[in-house]
């Protein structure tokens, strides 16, 4: 029926359709695959400009480079430690909220919800913010990375509204008549019922804590700490930012050209992950994030 | 109740009032009740009250070192008051129109060209005849919303670099001279809002999209009979249904006009082009993190932050006054 009532200005927009998007889509892809050429390909080709189709010069010399660098590999390690225990408090102060905010005969309800609303709107911004981390002795200390941002009012919200409408009150009730309390039952049914949620909420949070770095670039200075982001940035950044603190001319040259062969592969080696976590939840994204907050 | 109410020799106002205290009574009694019987719940919540309390609350009370000359010694209260001081001498400097400049062109830029380019790549891709290729258009567009601002300017320095980024390579092919794009002030707006584009027009389909698929089914299925195009019915069945949406996300979005994200300004930065990339966040974090001037640089934050605050006021107004779609 469809084609049935197609007139030839549809057949024009789909034939527009078609190329726009193949062409955004190969304006997306072709940096990273630029990229992963790059990576595997001889520094020298890809400085003369003959690298854009296809690697050439094949080598894998760049990923050795950055798994013998004195700090990538430190900070890969660090950034998975950052990243799944700050996920990890990241759900325990956005769940278990959501789930009591849901409850609709909650007593003091409305005073809570101002209570959480008004730093959505107002914030002390980032003198207060540096000068509270110092007195409270985190610099320097993992706990700087991890607790500042540990609550997002946004995603406890989203999470309210998806437990409002996807767990029903009569469950609730039903548990309740068999003697079942909150903390078992948001345990046992409620997060069970809630993967979309949930999945949602790991790679958000994840994904935020693997490629934060403006956090510890402000609060931490021993080197041994430096989440990934912090150690690419001067990877990548070398040549271009901060080669006027260099005075010595050999160590330069020496520097520059490791980075240069370094820059690639360490970007591939820093992506990967997150590239390869997020088609998997790619279909939890409508169901998790909309039901969410469309109806919030 | 009513019946009972009227006892000769008791006045009703008395009688009233007694019953309304008695109600308040079970009340507290019936919420104090529910508070212990449900204690888990404020468990739960216990967490975050505190945090907020402490990572928010108390930071917001410490903005007042903005009007003060913070000393560490002395504390938030023992520094001595100094008034508006330090806006004055914000304001006054050189900076203050250069940074508010180049926040203003940041913000108008990336607002004109990164807003309605999802709307309208959202529109599109609903009409996508092809599920499956639409659902493949989704998954790589997506996909540099999650790649680190790091590694974003990383390649955008790559791209661009004048030895041997892509970029130049082809300029030079055709004989013309490298241009160092990153140092050349002129195009830093620029570079920085299409990169933003290419980072997150494709991310920021999603809500869109999910609000085109509430449009019914049954008013495209009229719209075809009456021999609407796809064009016509984009026009007058899609937009007027995802309407709310972009008008709610407009004046989130002007209600940001001031606060430029400070982390890919900050490292597209160069000393060659920082007449045009300071902005009042980078401005603040230099003078106040690494100058130590923390009250001066609060100052300067505060009054970004209460700029901000008082547009997305005027916007939300704007908005509920012409659409009647608002955020409160």
């Amino acid at each position: 029926m469809k084609n049935l009532f197609r007139t030839k200005s549809d057949k024009m927009f789909d034939i527009f359709n078609y190329v726009f998007f193949t062409i955004a889509v190969i304006i997306v892809i072709y940096p990273l695959y630029f990229i992963v050429i790059s990576s595997i390909s001889d520094p020298l080709h890809v400085a003369a400009g003959k690298v854009v189709f296809y690697p050439k010069g094949f080598t894998i010399e760049g990923y050795e480079k950055v798994m013998t660098h004195d700090t990538i590999p430190r900070g890969y390690l660090n950034s998975i430690f950052y990243t799944c225990l700050g996920t990890f408090i990241n759900l325990l102060l956005t769940l278990p909220p959501g789930y009591a905010l849901s409850k609709k005969d909650l007593v003091f309800k409305n005073q809570i919800m101002v209570y959480l609303v008004i730093p959505m709107y107002i914030s002390g911004g980032l003198i207060p913010t540096y000068i509270l981390i110092k007195n409270l002795d985190m610099l320097d200390k993992i706990w700087s990375l991890l607790i500042p941002g540990a609550v997002s009012v946004w995603n406890i919200i989203i999470a309210r509204t998806f437990f409002q409408s996807n767990i029903p009150n009569e469950l609730w009730e039903s548990a309740m008549m068999d003697g079942c309390r909150h903390t078992r039952f948001f345990l046992s049914i409620v997060l069970p019922l809630s993967m979309p949620l949930v999945s949602v909420m790991i790679l958000f949070y994840g994904i935020g804590h693997w490629n934060a770095w403006f956090n510890a670039l402000i609060y931490i200075r021993n080197r041994k700490l430096f989440p990934l982001q912090l150690v690419l940035r001067e990877v990548l950044f070398f040549n271009d930012k901060n080669i006027d603190f260099i005075k010595d001319p050999e160590e330069l040259v020496r520097r520059q050209r490791l980075a240069e062969s370094i820059k690639y592969a360490s970007i591939i080696v820093a992506s990967v992950p997150v590239l390869m976590i997020y088609p998997f939840l790619q279909k939890y994204f409508t169901k998790g994030i909309m039901v969410g907050s469309l109806k919030g | 109740m009513s019946s009972t109410g009227l006892v000769p020799g008791v006045s009703v106002e008395k009688k009233l009032k007694s019953s309304f205290q008695v109600l308040n009574k079970t009340k507290s009694r019936s919420r104090l009740r529910y508070i212990l019987n449900n204690c888990e719940l404020y468990l739960f919540l216990l967490p975050v009250i505190v945090h907020l309390a402490i990572f928010s609350y108390y930071t917001i009370y410490g903005v007042q070192i903005a009007f003060r000359d913070y000393d560490p010694l002395k504390g938030f209260l023992g520094s001595p008051w100094v008034g508006l001081k330090h806006m004055r001498r914000f304001i006054n400097s050189p900076y203050f129109f250069q940074t508010l400049r180049n926040t203003l062109v940041l913000s108008i830029y990336s607002l004109a060209i990164g807003f309605p380019i999802p709307v309208f790549m959202a529109l599109l891709l609903n009409q996508m005849v092809s599920q499956r290729y639409k659902r493949f258009v989704q998954t790589v567009l997506y996909a540099p919303h999650f790649i680190s601002t790091v590694i974003v300017v990383g390649m955008l320095f790559i791209f661009l670099s004048p030895t041997n980024g892509p970029v130049n390579s082809v300029i030079k092919m055709f004989g013309k001279e490298p241009v160092y794009f990153i140092g050349i002030p002129e195009l830093f707006s620029s570079i920085y809002v299409w990169s933003g584009v290419w980072q997150s027009a494709g991310w920021g389909m999603v809500i869109y999209l999910a609000a085109l698929s509430s449009v019914p089914v049954e008013l495209h299925e009229a719209a075809i009979i009456d021999g609407a195009t796809k064009v016509q019915r984009i026009r007058y069945v899609d937009v007027p249904t995802i309407m709310p949406t972009i008008v709610i996300l407009l004046i989130l979005n002007l209600g940001n006009l001031i606060s430029v994200g400070f982390e890919k300004v900050y490292l597209m930065q160069t000393a060659l082009n920082i007449s045009t990339s300071e902005i009042i966040s980078t401005y603040v974090y230099k003078r106040g993190l690494n100058g130590g001037e923390f009250s001066f640089a609060s100052a300067v934050g505060l009054l970004n932050n209460v700029a901000n605050l008082i547009l997305l006021i005027i916007f939300n107004r704007v908005a509920r006054s012409i659409s009647e779609t608002s955020l409160w």
